[in-house]
């Protein structure tokens, strides 16, 4: 599989690509340095009616490459004057009569799928950027985050004709049906952990069902999303549909979140801006509002799970992405009798977890994505030494440049803990013991969050009995970390409001409008 | 490139398992041209025996824990826009063999049956990983969900007018919900139906999941509808052999059936109508594909004090016809599909006028080759003519006459058919009156013909059962499989 992807690479080594794009290099790693050409123009910009722009102040921002702590490039900063300059765009693209309100509804369909093949035309390029910005391991980013990319906008494209309305057979003499209108102008707001990914989750459902975007990337990770704005364009999509700013969640987030023009905001992020999102959205123009916010995730490990499945995903469910998953299994219930057994392999599992240079092969772990969540991270294991959580492994940096931090895990977790109760966000593992599967429960519900929850178990009533039980968005039975386009994914309490992907995720891109036209005479 | 095009065209056998069969009994019948009624080529003509290979072959490839029954519904979501990307490359090839043997104006092919058959394949592509079964509040400590499986081996028997569009009316739906299918094309237009067998097969579904048996109704047809192991038929035709097709399912093995049958559709114009959209939609309602449409719009009613204008303009647009070889550009009719029809339009177009309709225009054959018959209009229509009652599958428009809403209604409705009809009035209330008052399958209002493939399709009363495309399309492909576990406790 590694030749495989590494001969994968080499054939796109001398593909054409956009102009001020950096040229991808890795000197630590032998045999895979990807330099790229360049070819588009303004493509670290602002990107509104299909144009680059400057930012209205004029200022940039550096993105950085938190493997070195270097600076990758200049990004254009936007700010409140940007985001209106953007939102006016959407406007006029979603305007009655416009190229994209006219446009039917399976073209749509046929942009977004044009789309898709564009992503895996460049998906090697595209792996590349999302390695330099965020750190996730080469290999991670090329087979997993592209490939859900891809099928997450084809998944959405087989959607934009078969979102019906209804007839209603309302009282008296009336003809009565649905229209499932686009909301209008979205603004959404995505995060650093899933770039490439978090755009699509976005855009997907958004575009299927008719709106216009307002889209403001994580100022950590704005290289792929900026670049697939140009695909977007290429796609084919009208000018002013989908609109992209780099920029800062204070202001350019706020801007999006209080903007009067704008119909609706969605947000994937920490639960604490979430709170600030809500806010703003009352306080302006009742914007509608989806978030997809933090979570502690209770994986619950029965007595009569297969343990060496059990430790292998209960590792995956805490170390996929660096830690950084807002469904990360981060409260690793295990039953008292195979405690010991479960916590001495997931220390020894932890231990061999290669941590190194992302766009090596082998690493199966790369940095934390930035200097702010390094320092969160590093502080949260100095609390749970302090509050009494026994250290197994781990503990400290990984490396003396990037931010790099060792796979570490804590046994003797009380839920009292402050690694207990509070998101990490990064490479740290809680075991905790418990007796009855009554007390597991809620123990795990034990939470403001409520993203995802886990049970493994060979026992059909126990997992039929917990999985009802767990107040959480997904619960993921003999497995962990799950996802497909097909399936609803979004949290219960503080978690977050609404559901993404599935069906289900294009409910909140519709405004419902209800026709009622006196007739006659109703006939059944 | 060209080997490779030239062994598609040379496929004339019978698909079996991505492979090509001699047929079992040695036997072959011929493909004719209808422009010129020259022979195109021969073809192996299966029967009993082929349609049994077939439905093996279909059976294995639908086994538990085989490639298909295991694939990813988003994989054969992607299998079938793979195969609609194969039909745009080889979009010319087609449309062109489409023409040829099915006497279709080439231009027409092109545009709108090709047309039809890409979109049709990407919309049912999108379906098949949306097909939702649901869970269930049932009473007592049970968690009850619902499996939307596919029913098994579906048999589907095409006709002969729009026969690539027909058939991939028949396999998207069929192959988006994980069924395996034998196809039976008309024995008349095979070509098109067996050039897909070689796409199919480079797309990459597995063999089995599409056979075709090219051959006749009687034969491997009945075979089909008889048969002991298919599990679904669905048949595109006459309500005469519609109701062969339904019987042999009831004598066999209650395997479920869904016909899309005749029709005799009616076209009602209001005095307020927008006249010249009126009269052309009315024309091409019709005329379209030389009348041989099961929703041609064959019963037009005109409000009487329009009428005799309405005549007058459709004598004008139907004159001004150039038939001729379809395949030429400025041709606008081509021949009907074979002596059968040719003369059973004939026959009917005599009867019009023995039976004191007015012959406007047109009312014979035209040209010295091919079966061609002249656009024909008949004015002063009564109900009880055989022109008004009997569906003519041709070039032969009727007129008739109405006063009010009550009478034309009941008029409408008056037929054992129920495919399709039309209203053509700016009255808001008029139109929605009509929507509801028609028995009809699918009611148009100020337009005809409009159809697309988000719109499920079908016919009330003799025109049919079940419905085609449109998510209600997938409910004829679909078993519903209830399972009920026994929980300790129920929680809601």
């Amino acid at each position: 599989m590694l030749q495989k992807l590494s001969c994968c690479v080499q054939n796109h080594l001398y593909r054409p690509c956009p102009k001020h794009f950096p040229p991808v290099q890795s000197p630590e790693a032998p045999g895979l340095a990807v330099r790229l050409n360049t070819v588009l123009l303004f493509s670290l910009q602002i990107f509104i009616n299909n144009e680059w722009h400057d930012a209205v102040s004029k200022k940039t921002f550096p993105s950085i490459n938190p493997a070195t702590g270097e600076v990758i490039c200049q990004v254009a900063e936007g700010d409140k004057a940007d985001v209106d300059k953007a939102v006016k765009a959407a406007k006029a693209a979603f305007q009655l009569g416009s190229p994209w309100r006219r446009m039917d509804a399976s073209h749509r369909g046929k942009l977004l799928n044009r789309l898709a093949d564009l992503i895996e035309r460049d998906r090697a390029y595209l792996a590349a950027l999302e390695t330099l910005d965020n750190g996730k391991p080469y290999s991670v980013s090329y087979l997993v985050d592209l490939d859900m990319v891809v099928k997450c906008l084809r998944y959405f494209a087989g959607w934009s004709d078969k979102f019906h309305g209804k007839t209603i057979p309302l009282d008296g003499d009336f003809f009565c049906y649905t229209r499932h209108e686009p909301v209008g102008v979205c603004g959404q707001i995505i995060p650093w952990n899933f770039p490439l990914l978090m755009q699509a989750w976005k855009l997907g459902p958004a575009l299927a069902t008719g709106n216009v975007v307002v889209m403001k990337v994580a100022e950590q990770t704005p290289l792929s999303a900026l670049y697939v704005a140009n695909l977007i364009k290429e796609a084919g999509f009208p000018p002013g549909v989908v609109n992209i700013i780099p920029g800062y969640g204070p202001t350019a987030g706020a801007a999006i979140s209080s903007h009067m023009d704008i119909d609706k905001v969605a947000f994937t992020g920490s639960t604490e801006v979430g709170h600030l999102i809500q806010k703003a959205a009352a306080e302006s123009n009742l914007k509608r509002v989806t978030l997809e916010l933090g979570g502690k995730s209770p994986n619950i490990i029965m007595s009569d799970a297969d343990m060496d499945w059990a430790v292998d995903q209960a590792h995956f469910a805490l170390f996929f992405n660096q830690g950084q998953c807002c469904c990360a299994g981060s409260r690793t219930y295990v039953q008292e009798d195979i405690y010991h057994e479960f916590v001495e392999r997931s220390v020894e599992k932890a231990k061999s977890r290669v941590v190194g240079n992302p766009f090596d092969f082998k690493t199966e772990q790369g940095p934390q994505v930035d200097e702010e969540q390094f320092k969160k991270i590093l502080g949260y294991i100095s609390t749970g030494k302090r509050e009494g959580a026994k250290l197994l492994c781990g503990g400290n940096p990984a490396a003396d440049r990037g931010y790099f931090i060792q796979p570490t895990v804590f046994g003797d977790v009380q839920d009292s803990m402050t690694i207990a109760r509070e998101e990490i966000f990064g490479p740290v593992m809680q075991i905790l013991k418990f007796k009855t599967i009554e007390e597991v429960i809620e123990r795990a519900n034990d939470s403001k969050y409520g993203l995802a929850a886990a049970v493994f178990t060979k026992d059909l009533d126990k997992a039929n009995y917990v999985s009802q039980g767990l107040r959480a968005g997904t619960v993921w039975i003999n497995c962990y970390d799950v996802f497909g386009a097909q399936a609803p994914f979004g949290g219960y309490k503080a978690s977050g409001n609404g559901r993404e992907l599935g069906e289900y995720g294009l409910e909140a891109y519709v405004e419902v409008k209800n026709v009622t036209i006196k007739i006659p005479q109703k006939n059944s | 490139m060209a080997g490779e095009n030239e062994e598609k065209l040379n496929q004339n056998k019978i698909f079996i398992n991505n492979e090509w069969h001699d047929s079992v009994s040695g036997k072959k019948f011929e493909v004719f041209n209808p422009a010129n009624e020259e022979k195109i080529c021969e073809v192996e003509e299966g029967d009993k025996a082929d349609v049994d290979k077939a439905v093996k072959a279909a059976r294995k490839a639908f086994e538990l824990g085989s490639p298909w029954r295991t694939m990813d519904a988003s994989e054969r979501g992607r299998l079938l826009n793979k195969l609609a990307d194969l039909v745009e490359r080889d979009r010319l090839i087609l449309a062109t063999m489409e023409a040829i043997d099915g006497g279709k104006l080439f231009s027409t092919a092109y545009l709108m049956d090709l047309g039809a058959c890409i979109k049709t394949l990407h919309y049912c592509a999108g379906w098949a990983d949306k097909i939702h079964g649901r869970t269930v509040p049932m009473d007592g400590n049970f968690f009850t969900f619902t499996r939307h499986e596919p029913i098994g081996v579906c048999g589907q028997i095409i006709p002969w007018n729009f026969p690539l569009v027909m058939f991939i009316w028949k396999i998207a739906p069929a192959l988006c919900c994980g069924n395996t299918v034998v196809v039976k094309p008309a024995e008349q237009t095979p070509l098109t139906a067996l050039y897909m067998g070689s796409l199919i097969k480079e797309a990459g579904f597995p063999p089995g999941v599409v056979n075709i048996v090219p051959g006749f109704g009687p034969t491997a047809g009945a075979a089909i509808s008889h048969h002991m192991d298919v599990d679904k038929v669905a048949f595109t035709g006459s309500t005469e052999v519609g109701k062969l097709i339904k019987e042999a399912a009831g004598k066999s093995n209650l395997k479920r059936v869904t016909l899309e049958l005749g029709g005799k559709s009616p076209n009602i114009i209001f005095a307020d109508a927008d006249l010249d959209t009126a009269v052309e939609f009315a024309h091409i309602g019709l005329f379209y594909h030389q009348g041989q449409c099961c929703i041609a719009g064959s019963r037009i009613f005109v409000e009487e004090p329009i009428y005799d204008e309405f005549v007058r303009r459709s004598i004008e647009r139907a004159k001004k016809y150039t038939l001729g070889n379809p395949l030429l550009p400025g041709v606008q009719q081509g021949p009907q599909i074979d002596k059968e029809q040719f003369q059973k339009i004939l026959e009917l177009i005599e009867s019009g006028k023995k039976e004191g309709a007015k012959l406007e225009c047109g009312g014979g054959p035209w040209g010295d080759k091919g079966y061609f018959i002249q656009p024909t209009v008949f004015s002063n229509v009564t109900d009880d003519m055989r022109i008004a009652k009997e569906e003519i599958f041709g070039p032969v428009q009727q007129i008739m006459k109405f006063k009010t809403i009550d009478e034309v209604i009941k008029r409408a409705n008056n037929t054992t058919y129920g495919l399709a009809a039309a209203v053509f009035t700016k009255d808001i209330d008029k139109a929605l009156t009509f929507a509801a008052a028609l028995q009809a399958g699918t009611v148009w209002v100020n337009c005809y013909s409009a159809m697309s493939a988000q719109c499920p399709f079908g016919g009330f009363k003799m025109s049919g059962n079940g419905r085609e495309m449109g998510e209600y399309g997938l409910h004829e492909y679909t078993e519903v499989k209830t399972v009920t576990i026994k929980i300790p406790q129920k929680n809601s």
